[in-house]
């Protein structure tokens, strides 16, 4: 394995059983401020792994990095230190031809479905269009792929002459999943794939990510801010927050026995449609929002935030550890019972949160 | 100074007389009425809205909700009439303490907007002017209703910062909107819409732009607000869950028609039309993980193609031909409308069974 030499031995993640799909290495990936005297620090030290045939869900808030890490991830944006290991290779070290046929397998659906297709070619050229860079078979049989391929995704024939304006915004991003799928990718990256869908036709489009993972076997990288969505689709679930990871478990652990105050926190921020009764008051506001990831704070990046910061947080970075069986979390006083409790004089906003 | 303060104090005094009725009988704050709206297109007049009813209470908090395209928008700016009249036409009644403002001058409508109800809009980047301070825009909202000094309109800013929650806001007072993060700006939004103390704030889509964390913290101020000053508050959403929430009651709107009317806690128990159900039974937080959602077949039907009779009737699972026929809104309890000819047979599922 191309294991980095840099990567500290505390960040080696291990149980990867049938071997990773995606291994993520001490990844960074800066950029420079506009007056080039400063980096923002987009992502800044990720290690995870992808499972073949899983979904993995990435939650975040803006501003967290989790668009960056999916783009890192299909080698849109070539990471700053670290690496991305497709499968134990590194797509940074293949020649053009190769890296060319490998990214074939490692597709992503952006978010804005209106934005990804192009307003002057027909449905049915831009579903073809990857597969005619990749000259896959001949016009005809892309012709037909193309018409199989939307029809799979629940577009009838008749919409293959049309041009994007004539679809909404559901059927485009269906059009954008069918174009990924003539490649037969064995990876795809959705970033915030429903976030400008309506809640009625949501429901819809994750209903045909699932079908068509159980189809040909795909792994799913979902990046939401929504954790209704997320924790609905995925078997594992990272808290991304300030370019870092929080917290990486089952959808289950994760959702139901957070460890990291951070995710205990965006939990309870979830507005939730129940009747006044059945809602139990464990809101839990946390004061301002995320910091500049130019300047991020020292030590625990989320320390400014947390309502059980301590003075040791801000000097000291909390190692990334596994507390529970495949449950990881980057904080000094989680304990397996979950995250600390909140410091008595905690300040909350308008209401009183309580924790229970 | 002194004669700034009286000159204030007076024309609060004449507004309050202005706006007390003789006798308050329980009439609702805002009272709209078989309010429709059509657009002036090149094609003729295209109606979006038509026949939009309801009511809004002094000190109640109202959601509205409904799918992208279902009018929703298009009524709380109906309400405001920021509409001009080339752009659409508009007819019915918006009786605001017993004032008609669908009758009222362009002169009389300007001293309504902003002094008796406030809009925020989802955007609060694009609603504050890049070149002014926010203290400048803050007090302007102020001072183009009361005759105040420059310098006690920076000092009423300053108190609405505070009010909203902004830290150091003698100091945010003098900075300019791209200096401040999303959820600030939504804050100075809700000081310039509350400054002048309004009876109703509509809040357009006030949380979408912004993070799950700021989210919870504007809808926490919205109702603290709304309890403490007895603002009632119009909230146009499509987040049923934020509507839980922050509201009392909620109005869904469907293609342009108001299809249900009823208090929150009965209307997510027990919805009583199948478009409300549908909304409610597509949220993921309301499936087991990992099953089928649930969801509504087709999309909304675009204004100038309506379905005659019930508007829903093509996406319903509970079609009968009696859809076919105007449905009018039934008062099905009290405080519970639907828009649905089968509200009385079927039971439909809400947020929770």
């Amino acid at each position: 394995m191309a294991m980095s030499s840099e990567a500290a031995p505390q960040f080696a993640v291990g149980k990867s059983s049938p071997g990773p799909i995606m291994a993520v290495r001490n990844l960074r990936i800066l950029f420079p401020t506009r007056d080039g005297s400063d980096t923002v620090k987009a992502v800044d030290g990720v290690d995870f792994d992808v499972t073949a045939g899983e979904t993995f869900g990435i939650i975040g808030e803006s501003g967290s990095g989790k668009t960056t890490l999916g783009r890192a991830l299909v080698s849109l944006i070539a990471p700053t230190e670290g690496h991305i290991l497709h499968n134990g290779v590194d797509p940074a070290t293949l020649s053009r031809s190769q890296f060319r046929a490998h990214r074939r397998d490692y597709q992503i659906v952006f978010q804005d479905p209106n934005a990804a297709l192009n307003p002057r070619m027909t449905i049915l050229d831009s579903v073809t269009e990857p597969a005619e860079i990749m000259k896959d078979g001949n016009d005809e049989s892309r012709r037909a792929a193309g018409i199989a391929a939307l029809s799979r995704v629940g577009l009838p024939r008749e919409f293959a002459d049309r041009y994007p304006h004539q679809l909404s915004g559901g059927q485009k991003q269906r059009v954008n999943i069918a174009r990924v799928l003539m490649l037969r990718p064995k990876v795809i990256v959705c970033d915030e794939v429903v976030a400008a869908l309506d809640v009625s036709i949501r429901g819809d489009v994750l209903n045909l990510f699932a079908d068509l993972q159980r189809e040909f076997g795909l792994t799913y990288v979902f990046i939401t801010h929504d954790i209704s969505v997320v924790s609905h689709i995925s078997d594992r679930i990272a808290v991304t927050y300030l370019g870092k990871l929080m917290e990486l478990g089952s959808t289950e652990d994760v959702i139901e026995r957070p460890l990291h105050p951070y995710t205990q926190a965006l939990l309870s921020a979830e507005p939730i449609p129940l009747p006044s009764a059945m809602r139990t008051d464990r809101r839990i506001v946390l004061e301002g929002e995320i910091p500049s990831p130019v300047e991020p704070p020292s030590g625990c990046r989320f320390r400014t935030r947390c309502p059980a910061a301590q003075p040791r947080c801000a000097d000291e970075m909390p190692t990334w550890r596994e507390l529970k069986p495949g449950h990881w979390v980057a904080c000094h006083f989680s304990t397996t019972d979950g995250p600390p409790p909140a410091n008595a004089n905690q300040q909350t906003h308008a209401v009183t949160g309580r924790i229970e | 100074m002194v004669a700034a303060g009286k000159a204030h104090d007076l024309a609060v005094a004449r507004a309050d007389a202005r706006r007390a009725p003789a006798g308050e009988t329980a009439s609702p704050l805002l009272d709209v009425r078989a309010l429709s709206l059509a657009f002036n297109t090149m094609d003729g007049l295209i109606p979006v809205i038509r026949d939009v009813s309801f009511a809004v209470s002094a000190g109640e908090r109202v959601g509205i909700v409904g799918e992208s395209g279902c009018g929703k928008t298009v009524t709380g700016l109906s309400l405001l009439r920021l509409f001009s009249a080339q752009a659409a036409r508009l007819s019915g009644e918006i009786r605001f303490e017993g004032r008609d403002l669908a009758t009222l001058s362009a002169r009389q409508m300007r001293d309504v907007r902003g002094r008796d109800i406030a809009m925020i809009f989802q955007e609060p980047m694009s609603a504050l002017d890049p070149v002014f301070t926010v203290g400048d825009q803050i007090s302007e909202a102020y001072r183009t209703h009361f005759p105040v000094s420059r310098k006690e309109g920076r000092e009423r800013a300053i108190a609405a910062l505070t009010e909203v929650g902004i830290p150091a806001p003698a100091r945010r007072c003098d900075e300019y909107p791209h200096q401040l993060s999303g959820g600030m700006r939504q804050r100075v939004m809700i000081a310039m819409a509350l400054i002048c103390k309004p009876k109703l704030l509509i809040a357009d889509e006030p949380t979408t732009a912004l993070d799950v964390t700021v989210q919870s913290q504007i809808i926490d101020l919205l109702r603290t607000l709304s309890e403490r000053t007895g603002t009632a508050l119009l909230f146009i959403t499509h987040d049923l869950g934020v509507v839980a929430e922050a509201c009392t009651r909620m109005i869904t709107m469907y293609a342009g028609e108001v299809v249900e009317d009823a208090p929150v806690d009965d209307v997510l128990m027990k919805p009583r039309h199948p478009y409300t159900s549908g909304l409610l039974r597509s949220l993921p937080s309301l499936s087991p993980r990992g099953s089928i959602l649930p969801s509504i077949a087709g999309r909304v039907p675009s204004p100038n193609a309506m379905p005659a009779g019930c508007r829903f009737q093509p996406r319903c699972l509970h079609a009968l031909d009696k859809c076919e026929a105007h449905q009018p809104m039934l008062e099905l309890t009290p405080s519970h409308d639907a828009r649905c000819c089968r509200a009385r047979e079927i039971s439909l599922p809400g947020a929770v069974n």
